[in-house]
């Protein structure tokens, strides 16, 4: 299992850099930096001069290493649009995506697997493809037609929920936090709800399909001929079974949420890193896309990791090594 | 002794009547799911493809437009107008023909998408089982990266970078940028399903006789061995053109999409988003149903497809 | 004395897009208690269905169509679910194919033995492990006491069949059908399954339907054996008389297609043609497109089974001298 740690781990490394080289390239090549830095009208001797402070005279790979080097410390220069540090900009911005992302997790997660499990058990009746049509249409819906049809019902039609913001935000050291306050789990409702709409539709689609899978396998049949009561044989047997592939899929689903965020914060003008990205594209800010960019792929990359020792966890048969023999 | 069997002539049956007989055509017949999704998608492309002669109006003819017709509701309502049924938005467009021409640009964004995202990810997929070796490892790898990333954001980037690099972009250029965009954040799970495929196939022993035969290797994977692995892949291009036009969708409406002059419905939406609280919905939600119903039925239709090609559902 | 299993006339169809298929075809037989009826036929013949019949789990869209299965004298062919469940496992036993898939790679032995036991027994924890640990000793697995704690992927194919029988054997059933319980494991260790299952039924009192394809299981270990042929019952009778006096033809034929150690035989017999499709079985007797001794009227009218010596066999050419009255 070691061996297996440190393999993920060198595998982690590869991604990292990869993308790193990529931000890098965004860097170099996009745009020239001086000029934005500049303007259009500065002399060669203010170029040369800039150019020589930013480093951009050192050879390839020097500047590359340099690169990771800040990357590390999370030192990515300063933002193109606002003139300040992108890392102060992301670390403020951090908070409101993670809790954004984590209520739609959670939210998907809690709907999505029961209502998954019930289709696959009451296949073939009518709440059974009620669910399946519904679920769907949240996967034919895009993020942000979710979004603004939530906002017509909810903010403007019914007046019941905010349509945009965060609320009112309680500061706890350097994170802010909106579920401290009625206001801020007000604003949290329709945006967390538009968020996990996709993820819920897929989960439920992936957990009802595997259950369906795992209740067609020799090991449920015999279960069933040794007379085991039914909640024994769904519940029992066929969920755990249909829950070790879910995890790694739903691990991934949640990596993804945090990129999916883009959407529902620009519809709902959420203060978090995704409307901070978007207009960094709109506006080819550089070093807010590369530092963006390199978060994401740590996140990404972490939670990847969690999720296979999990499966560890889970399965036994990938823990023990040897299986053993005799007749 | 055995009577003799009477000769009557029985041709072969013809293609059509081999398909209509087929458990394809039956299951889709008993699905009326299938039919309606099938029906609905027949007549957005159709009003899509052919906008210019089904619309009412060309709603991008400058010259025709009526400013004061701006902001009409849809004729059912109080206000609104017949020569208008679905109503106008902020500058006087008719919406009813604004979305044919709408889904135009959605249905051809998503469609050229996928065919790109097929042609790219079937090929390497072919590639990588049948050669193998480090060219395999190599693309496996590049696969493994690109997944860990969600499409929206590869699509996102490469977008931003082409404006980054081509900043006075004309239409034609914008338009090729985002089918990559968009192409490229689809390609991997073809490359995968087709490798996956074709390494079961590689071994089968037709294979290895055509090899021995000395077939050419190139001749042996799209001959051969693309005809059996189509079935997934075509599955997932269906799924995949509801989730391309989707994708589009989502980046008009992020500003990042197609270029102003030629709106998708995803760029409507987004005209429409600044006028909801002030109570004029339909700018809005008529291009978003559009579109929900384009990607709903283009998804249903993948879903049968899927489970009438499964053979262990039947 | 009533018989332990009585199968009578079942019929069991699957509805289908292209009409109505009827897999078994007018099964009869019966079982005493402690008695092992083997039942043999070729691939498709209905040898499986009849046993997921027995045990009520057939899978949907197949149903019984007609007949009726009695154990010990009681219908359990149309019980509700709940009452077949609490007779599956406690008084009749299941043994599948393929030990590889029939346990649970997620939990460990002991906690499914565990588990079956305190399901039809009502006994506590401690107790139930003591009989999971006698159970795995009786099949005869080494260090029973460090293999419950361990998972299905820790064990041989045969050391699973082994538990997959104690798993059968656990709440102590009267019946165990077995379901080709050794075709999937290697030659040198069918023989041991073989011979284990045959001692634990003798020495637990309980009759054992035996399903295979193979004669040479059935001559090694049953009482009875039923020849299965198209969804039909064509010869049943004690062991050693369809052996070695078989009156059906099939089943004549099959007993020649077996190699003899001790005979020196230039060519291997076999019958011509193959086993009909379900869709197209033909009237009268199904085997009369192969048969070498078929006669007009075979084609016409499906023969029932009729005494043929000490077999009964659904044959035309059972001598009417032969038929001694029932």
């Amino acid at each position: 299992m070691f061996a297996f740690i440190l393999r993920r781990l060198a595998q982690a490394a590869i991604v990292m850099l990869s993308v790193a080289f990529i931000a890098f390239m965004l860097f170099q090549y996009v745009g020239d930096p001086v000029s934005s830095l500049l303007g259009q009208d500065a002399t060669q001797e203010q170029r040369e001069s800039l150019r020589q402070d930013l480093g951009l005279d050192q050879p390839f790979p020097v500047q590359f290493a340099k690169f990771v080097g800040n990357a590390v410390q999370g030192e990515f220069g300063l933002s193109l649009r606002q003139g300040r540090k992108v890392s102060t900009l992301i670390a403020e911005r951090f908070p409101a995506t993670l809790e954004l992302s984590l209520a739609a997790a959670v939210i998907a997660l809690v709907v999505g697997v029961p209502l998954g499990v019930y289709a696959a058990l009451r296949r073939g009746r009518f709440g059974s493809q009620l669910v399946m049509t519904l679920s769907l249409l949240g996967v034919s819906l895009p993020t942000f037609l979710i979004g603004i049809l939530l906002i017509l019902l909810f903010s403007v039609t019914l007046k019941w929920l905010p349509s945009f913001g965060r609320g009112d935000v309680v500061t706890l050291g350097g994170w802010t936090t909106g579920l401290l306050t009625v206001d801020g789990w007000k604003h949290l409702v329709l945006p967390a709800v538009t968020l996990s709409v996709f993820q819920l539709a897929l989960i439920l689609r992936l957990v009802r399909a595997e259950m369906l899978e795992v209740l067609r396998t020799d090991y449920v049949k015999f279960a069933r001929a040794r007379g085991l009561p039914d909640r024994a044989v769904y519940f029992g047997h066929a969920l755990k079974n249909t829950l070790v592939p879910v995890i790694t899929i739903t691990g991934l689903q949640l990596g993804s949420l945090i990129a999916f965020a883009i959407i529902t914060e620009t519809v709902f003008q959420w203060p978090g890193m995704g409307f901070l990205f978007i207009q960094a594209v709109q506006f080819a800010d550089v070093p807010v896309m590369a530092a963006y960019l390199c978060l994401i792929a740590l996140i990404f990359v972490i939670v990847n990791l969690v999720v296979d020792l999990l499966y560890f966890a889970v399965d036994p048969r990938l823990r023990i090594e040897n299986p053993a023999g005799g007749h | 002794m055995t009577p003799a069997p009477s000769v009557t002539s029985t041709a072969a049956p013809s293609a059509i009547a081999r398909f209509l007989d087929s458990d394809i055509w039956f299951s889709f017949k008993s699905s009326p799911m299938a039919i309606v999704a099938a029906v609905i998608a027949a007549l957005c492309l159709f009003c899509s493809l052919f906008a210019p002669w089904v619309s009412p109006h060309n709603p991008f003819d400058l010259a025709s437009l009526n400013l004061s017709d701006a902001r009409l509701p849809p004729a059912w309502l109080e206000g609104g107008s017949s020569k208008y049924l679905l109503g106008t938005d902020d500058q006087g467009r008719d919406l009813l023909s604004a979305l044919f021409y709408g889904a135009r640009i959605s249905l051809l964004v998503g469609l050229a998408s996928v065919a790109v995202s097929l042609v790219v990810g079937v090929g390497l997929g072919l590639l990588s089982g049948f050669v193998g070796g480090k060219t395999d490892a190599f693309i496996m790898r590049v696969c493994d990266v690109m997944l860990s990333f969600p499409s929206i954001l590869v699509a996102l980037l490469i977008d931003g970078v082409g404006r980054a690099i081509f900043p006075q972009a004309d239409e034609r250029l914008a338009f090729g940028v985002l089918i990559v965009a968009i192409s490229l954040s689809g390609w991997v799970q073809y490359a995968r399903t087709v490798r996956g495929s074709t390494l079961v196939e590689r071994n089968k022993e037709y294979v290895q006789a055509a090899r021995v035969v000395g077939v050419a290797p190139l001749r042996i994977m799209f001959k051969h061995v693309l005809p059996n692995v189509m079935g997934p892949v075509l599955v997932l291009a269906t799924i995949q053109v509801a989730a391309a036009i989707l994708t589009e969708a989502t980046l008009s409406f992020l500003g990042v999409g197609v270029p102003p002059t030629s709106p998708s419905l995803g760029t409507l939406i987004r005209v429409g988003n600044d006028f909801l609280f002030s109570g004029e919905w339909w700018i809005t939600v008529f291009p978003g149903l559009m579109l929900v119903l384009i990607a709903l039925s283009v998804n249903l239709l993948g879903d049968w497809l899927r489970d009438a090609l499964n053979p262990r559902l039947r | 004395m009533t018989a332990l299993l009585e199968v009578r006339n079942l019929r069991v169809e699957f509805p289908s897009r292209r009409g109505t298929l009827l897999a078994l075809d007018d099964i009869s037989f019966s079982i005493q208690a402690g008695e092992i009826l083997g039942v043999v036929g070729e691939s498709g013949a209905g040898k499986s269905l009849t046993g997921a019949a027995i045990i009520g789990l057939l899978e949907p869209p197949g149903r019984i169509a007609g007949g009726q299965i009695l154990l010990q004298g009681q219908r359990i062919d149309n019980l509700p679910y709940e009452q077949m469940r609490a007779i599956r496992g406690r008084r009749i036993g299941a043994i599948f194919q393929d030990p590889l898939t029939s346990l649970n790679p997620l939990y460990t032995v002991g906690r499914q033995l565990v588990e079956t036991i305190q399901t039809h027994l009502k006994v506590g924890a401690e107790e139930a492990r003591q009989r999971a640990l006698k159970l795995l000793q009786e099949t005869g697995i080494p260090a029973p006491e460090a293999r419950l704690d361990q998972y299905p992927h820790q064990f041989s194919g045969g050391m699973r069949q082994r538990v997959v029988i104690a798993l059968a054997l656990a709440a102590e059933p009267q019946l165990i059908v077995a379901d080709e319980p050794t075709t999937a494991l290697d030659v040198s260790i069918q023989a041991q399954i073989i011979r284990l299952l045959r001692g634990l039924c003798k020495d637990h009192g309980a009759a054992m339907m035996l399903v295979t394809h193979d004669m040479g299981v059935i001559a090694e270990t049953c009482d009875q054996v039923a020849v299965l042929y198209a969804g039909r019952v064509v010869e049943i009778g004690p062991v050693s008389d369809v052996i070695h006096s078989p009156s059906h033809p099939y089943t004549r034929g099959l007993m020649g297609s077996i190699p003899a150690m001790d005979e020196d035989r230039e060519e291997l017999l076999q019958i011509d043609g193959a086993m009909p499709r379900l869709n197209a079985i033909p009237a009268g007797c199904a085997f009369n497109p192969r048969c070498p001794q078929v006669l007009p009227r075979c084609t016409q009218q499906r023969p029932e089974l009729m005494p043929a010596g000490a077999t009964r066999a659904a044959c035309w050419l059972v001598p009417q001298s032969a038929q001694t009255p029932v």
